[in-house]
């Protein structure tokens, strides 16, 4: 299977390679757009601040190329940020593809740390992107923006208020959560990825 | 609900695994990516990795093991030891480390924290202090301990979490290798103060001292090293008895 990871300027790209090459599948990390369009899935992760992710996205053309892949797309933490409509980040428009808002956490009592750091459950879940087998179960998180639950939410966790653990519309998928770093339930939920 | 978690620690030193009991006489433990596996497969939530060799040499050895351990282990680790300034940051966070922990040179030079906070986000950086309870002050300490400073624990940690620390590890010198429990009345006025979560280190010798600093202490996290490395504490079995103590925990 032809699998590609796009490359741009967000941190630890490579933990997911790793963990595709845990699941036996190399994959291509590229910034190419035929490498891209060509590929079976396409994977857009990320760690890093939305704002400057933007810019650097659409210096490199990047945001016309992303959103007109039509073979399965799984954006990963701030990647899933970035395909929806807007981010308080930064205050920038996004992607689009995800017709919803990332906000930012905001503490209602002293005990809620900021950021959402660790693991926690997933629940209601309603895509192929899962089992039953993953059912509050717990995956690995790290941000300080979230998106609320809304309709192409398939995944709820409960931190300061239920949010967006995984969105879909269409052959975009995404998580908050790092499958990568979320020991072997996350290495399902990429194998169920690839399958799709 | 987030869950606590249970960090086992690796001091890193030439590519081997080694704990001190009261930060000198180290004790050969084994093999760095086979004990993370084995932790990881029992449960470990994270994993800390402590580079403790100063040579450059013993560097390129190290962010040798950090590309070995991201390679093969699927939960997050963060990585400490001879960070000095933004480009080791940059080295070890490319060879797959998720966090990196500073310690003395962040006391040298506290815009360190706000530099790796601004470049990678604050997620990415983790303020460790040493300190030691003396005449009733927590006293912080550089270079594993070995030299006092004038900074304090609470002011520092208060300081290094507007710097734009994510979290913070402290480990009490006065706790460390003791094996009587974790520091909780201090790790409880830390969580007091701060808003950025907490990770407990030093002191632990038995499965209570962790349920201890998670409700005492109010820690988000606990480490441990030696009771992990040597067998003592059965990192599996002390979350079943976590989680039977009603501490959320993820089995």
């Amino acid at each position: 299977m032809n699998v590609a990871i796009i490359k741009y300027n967000a941190g630890n790209i490579y933990s997911v390679d790793y963990a595709l090459k845990r699941l036996g599948v190399t994959a291509t990390v590229t910034s190419d757009p035929t490498l891209l369009r060509q590929a079976d899935k396409v994977i857009f992760p990320g760690v890093g601040e939305a704002g400057t992710t933007m810019q650097h996205l659409r210096e490199t053309g990047l945001d016309l190329l992303i959103p007109s892949l039509k073979q399965p797309v799984l954006g990963i933490c701030l990647g899933m940020q970035l395909l929806c409509n807007h981010s308080e980040e930064g205050n920038v428009d996004c992607l689009g593809i995800f017709d919803t808002e990332v906000k930012q956490f905001i503490a209602q009592r002293h005990e809620d740390k900021i950021p959402h750091m660790g693991w926690n459950t997933i629940s209601d879940l309603k895509s192929e992107l899962f089992t039953a087998e993953q059912l509050d179960k717990f995956v690995y998180f790290v941000h300080s923006y979230y998106v609320p639950v809304n309709a192409h939410t398939v995944a709820t966790t409960d931190y300061i208020q239920p949010f967006s653990a995984a969105l879909c519309k269409d052959n975009f998928y995404a998580t908050q959560f790092h499958p990568e770093k979320s020991g072997s339930v996350g290495e399902a939920i990429l194998s169920n990825f690839l399958k799709l | 609900m987030l869950a606590k978690r249970i960090i086992p620690c690796l001091d890193i030193k030439d590519g081997k695994t080694v704990k001190g009991v009261n930060f000198v006489n180290f004790r050969d433990a084994g093999d760095p990516i086979e004990l993370g596996t084995q932790y990881s497969e029992l449960g470990a939530d994270e994993l800390v990795y402590l580079d403790i060799t100063a040579s450059h040499e013993g560097r390129k050895t190290f962010t040798e093991v950090v590309k070995r351990v991201a390679a093969n282990i699927s939960i997050p680790f963060t990585v400490g030891g001879g960070i000095n300034e933004l480009k080791d940051v940059d080295r070890l966070l490319n060879a797959g480390a998720d966090k990196v922990s500073i310690n003395s040179s962040a006391l040298r030079n506290p815009k360190l924290i706000e530099e790796i906070a601004q470049n990678f986000g604050t997620q990415v950086c983790v303020v460790a202090i040493d300190a030691n309870l003396e005449n009733g002050a927590w006293n912080c300490y550089l270079n594993g301990g070995r030299v006092p400073t004038e900074r304090t624990l609470f002011e520092w940690a208060k300081e290094a979490q507007e710097r734009g620390a994510g979290e913070i590890l402290f480990t009490s010198m006065t706790h460390d290798g003791v094996k009587t429990g974790y520091a909780n009345d201090a790790l409880a006025s830390l969580a007091d103060l701060l808003h950025i979560p907490i990770i407990a280190s030093g002191g632990a010798g038995a499965k209570e001292h962790f349920k201890d600093t998670f409700t005492l202490g109010k820690a988000d996290a606990a480490l441990a090293a030696s009771v992990f490395h040597f067998g003592e504490i059965n990192i599996s079995e002390l979350k079943q008895y976590l989680f039977e103590q009603q501490i959320n925990i993820r089995l």
